[in-house]
């Protein structure tokens, strides 16, 4: 059989020589390589200080996006909750009064919009399944908690602020090539 | 009465038993961060600088955690256990000469706080009686775990305190003295005993770590089977007193091996350089603290290094290895004094 790493070593029960037997030598080539590791250089990333580089497309925590002139682009059609594997998304629709345009986009949106962050695998059908652009994973880390009620994120923590400055930047996950996917009638979760 | 050598001494004794507590509580620190480097890692970096506070942290838990004596269990030697393993750490200190004498208004004060005359086998007597502690914390804590962990540890410890013995009479052939001062004396300059008795400063390392129980030799606590064995059942202080005195165990032999083997206070070319006396044994003590850690951080680089033996071949280490060794030592050493005639 072909070896999968030139480390494999052959092992054999024959009888120990001298020095093996007197097992001090092997202590001490032991020693030197512990010692060699006292000097190396560290592999741990102190985290609040550090952060570790994300990948382009890190599925983290979810964003609600508003288009242009900051109106919730959700219409809670309900796709997302549908195509979620996990069961992570619940939402409530209500209908828009008159003088609420400058909030919502269109004539229905999500009154009640919440992920259950502990249920979530970040594996973005949501966002795949979204046809107005409205969620995103972003590159963002869920926070940790001492219980569990606080990890369902409602629209609070989910809505990206209405400062342009603050918006949250998702052009890495909204490439081109992504749009031109969604627009793929092939696809069921298109048509 | 001698006022001036009673007072000294008592603030001597003070100052003894608090370097001991301060070392051994930064061992605890010392000995995660050599862990952690090791490993590659960082260790506790978070309380204070460098994580520095860390083994106070570390002691304010034990004291905030709930003190737990099991319904079964023996109430008073339960209590017993881990007080006498403590008390015996600590009591080793007294006859191991931290420094030589230092001379203040023509009077002179020795940095030792009982130059017995049989300082060795009172080190001796100490570290038997250390074996009752963990003994009797693990009978008393009614848990077969614990009872195993106390009888691995029984067992071992008299295993290796035979070649331990040994390993100092050869020792004692070379020095004529049992006198823990004496011996540092004679190892003035750079005449160390390790130059004399290689074999059995090897033999005297293996059984000292035996006898503080660090690993390879941690048969007794043996977190992996035996669930901590001797102090499965402690919490809180109780527990602490324990971890605590395993570490006060390991500074004293440090100190011990360095003193025995290693000239002590003794400093190689001190007496070219032509300083005063006091300065010299400043100097000196200063010296054996950094021999004692180098040997502490021995200690730990030998646990994280090595994994643990099982238990046949510990006990076919001590008496077919070390044993034999030692008693070849004794004769070997008596052979060559007796034809040479050297002391």
């Amino acid at each position: 059989m072909q070896a999968l790493t030139n480390r494999s070593k052959v092992v054999s029960d024959k009888k120990m020589t001298f020095i093996e037997w007197i097992y001090i030598p092997a202590i001490l080539k032991g020693m030197s390589i512990t010692l060699r590791h006292f000097f190396k250089k560290k592999a741990t990333i102190s985290y609040p200080e550090q952060k570790r580089e994300f990948s382009q497309v890190y599925r983290g925590q979810h964003v609600l996006k508003r288009d242009e002139e900051g109106r919730e682009r959700c219409t809670a059609c309900g796709l997302c909750a549908v195509a979620c594997p996990a069961e992570a998304i619940t939402m409530v629709a209500a209908e828009r009064k008159p003088g609420e345009e400058h909030l919502y986009r269109e004539e229905k949106y999500a009154s009640i919009y919440e992920i259950n962050m502990l249920r979530c695998i970040f594996c973005g059908d949501c966002e795949e399944a979204c046809p107005k652009e409205a969620i995103f994973l972003t590159d963002r880390i869920v926070a940790s908690e001492y219980k569990r009620a606080p990890f369902i994120y409602g629209k609070d923590i989910l809505v990206e602020p209405l400062d342009l400055n603050l918006r949250v930047d998702v052009s890495a996950r909204q490439t081109e090539n992504v749009l031109k996917f969604k627009q793929n009638k092939r696809f069921a979760h298109n048509k | 009465m001698d006022w001036t050598l009673l007072i000294y001494k008592t603030l001597f004794l003070f100052l003894i038993l608090l370097i001991t507590l301060l070392v051994a509580m930064y061992s605890t620190y010392g000995e995660r961060k050599v862990a952690a480097f090791m490993q590659d890692r960082r260790g506790p970096n978070r309380a204070g600088p460098f994580g520095l506070l860390q083994p106070l942290a570390d002691g304010l838990k034990m004291f905030m955690k709930e003190e737990i004596i099991p319904l079964t269990a023996n109430r008073y030697l339960f209590i017993l256990g881990p007080s006498i393993a403590m008390t015996t750490a600590l009591l080793t200190g007294v006859v191991i000469p931290w420094g030589a004498t230092i001379t203040i208004g023509g009077r002179e004060f020795p940095m030792q706080i009982a130059d017995l005359n049989i300082g060795i086998l009172y080190v001796f007597a100490m570290v038997s009686i250390g074996v009752y502690g963990i003994m009797i914390g693990g009978w008393a804590s009614n848990n077969k775990y614990a009872l195993y962990g106390a009888i691995r540890a029984a067992s071992q410890m008299i295993s290796y305190e035979l070649a331990m013995g040994m390993s100092i009479v050869a020792l004692v052939l070379t020095t004529g003295s049992l006198s823990l001062h004496e011996i540092v004396e004679q190892q003035h300059g750079m005449h160390w005993n390790i130059f004399y008795q290689p074999l059995g400063f090897l033999i005297f390392l293996i059984c000292a770590f035996a006898e503080t129980n660090r690993a390879p030799f941690d048969l007794p606590e043996c977190e992996t089977e035996l669930i901590g064995g001797y102090h499965t059942e402690y919490s809180s202080m109780k527990l602490g007193f324990y971890l605590f005195a395993e570490y006060i165990n390991m500074f004293i032999s440090s100190a011990v091996i360095a003193t025995l083997y290693f000239g002590g206070y003794n400093m190689p070319f001190i007496d070219d350089i032509g300083l005063s006396a006091n300065i010299v044994t400043i100097l000196g003590t200063i010296f054996f603290f950094l021999k004692i850690f180098g040997f502490i951080f021995l200690f730990m680089w030998i646990r994280w290094t090595l994994p643990r033996f099982r238990y046949d071949q510990l006990m076919n280490l001590g008496w077919k290895g070390l044993i034999p060794l030692s008693i070849f030592n004794i004769l070997a050493t008596g052979i060559y004094y007796y034809f040479t005639e050297l002391k």
